[in-house]
């Protein structure tokens, strides 16, 4: 059951990643923006097989809630006409394309073959869930310092954000 | 079969490689922010896996900064954009060349 689900929400992230980059279809900003949602929301369903609880509810409201029609206002505001691809030509194109190949390829044989020896087991801790209260405990007593700072960046954020859009800075 | 550590990890993996692929290609701003969204989902559930196949719930905790900063980060980078859009009518990377004159 669990590998079945596995698979099948990585596989709906994966597809709906990439039609958010490249869609054969459509190259309309606004059909990029519904397929990053569905892409965030599949990425809840392996944070829940993660026993990630509260980070699933989380992203959902966060990323496919605010940040999502954060976008999906500015696309519309902005009246975005389709745009034409860029296309690689040529034969430093073919030669950057090898290379950066191999580059990623060597990072990730490096990679996995170094996890072996890292000390993580390959199967999971038992009892160890991202329940709400295991989290905000964590949260309120040993990160708590970071907790308060990231409230006040959230202010200055959105200080900022006024501060820019104002038409006429004085 | 078992699922894995490995089996998360290849699939934050192919996400980040999805979400710089739209950076480098795309060129409309706002798509090329949405990959960015896309590689920082990628970072999440390596660490949301590392996290669970770890002995503490410290990378459940950096997610959720995560997901914090990036949320605040969006609201100025589109801010950002809007104020670009209103001075340059664009929001096409290639047209925003002000620096290579």
């Amino acid at each position: 059951m669990h590998e079945a689900l596995f698979y099948i929400f990585a596989f709906l992230t994966l597809l709906f990643g990439f039609l958010v980059v490249a869609n054969p279809l459509s190259h309309n900003p606004v059909t990029s923006a519904m397929f990053l949602v569905l892409c965030i929301v599949s990425l809840a369903g392996l944070f829940v097989l993660l026993h990630a609880y509260f980070l699933a509810a989380v992203q959902i409201l966060v990323y496919a809630g605010a940040v999502m029609v954060l976008f999906l206002f500015v696309i519309m505001l902005l009246d975005l006409k389709t745009e034409e691809r860029r296309r690689l030509k040529g034969l430093a194109a073919k030669i950057l394309f090898v290379v950066g190949l191999g580059a990623v390829s060597a990072i990730a044989l490096a990679f996995f073959k170094s996890l072996s020896t890292s000390g993580l087991r390959s199967q999971p801790e038992s009892g160890l869930d991202g329940t709400t209260f295991d989290l905000a405990k964590l949260l309120f007593t040993s990160y708590l310092l970071p907790f308060e700072i990231v409230s006040v960046l959230l202010l200055v954020a959105m200080v900022g954000v006024i501060l820019l859009s104002k038409r006429d800075l004085k | 079969m078992k699922i894995t550590l490995e089996h998360y990890l290849v699939v934050s993996v192919l996400l980040f490689a999805l979400g710089l692929f739209g950076v480098i290609v795309r060129r409309n701003l706002l798509i090329i922010y949405m990959s960015l969204e896309l590689m920082l989902n990628a970072a999440n559930l390596a660490l949301v896996a590392f996290s669970r196949f770890g002995t503490n719930l410290d990378g459940q905790v950096f997610v959720f900064f995560v997901i914090t900063v990036a949320a605040a980060e969006v609201a100025v980078g589109l801010a950002l954009i809007v104020a670009l859009y209103r001075k340059r009518q664009t929001a096409h990377v290639e047209d925003l060349v002000l620096l290579k004159r």
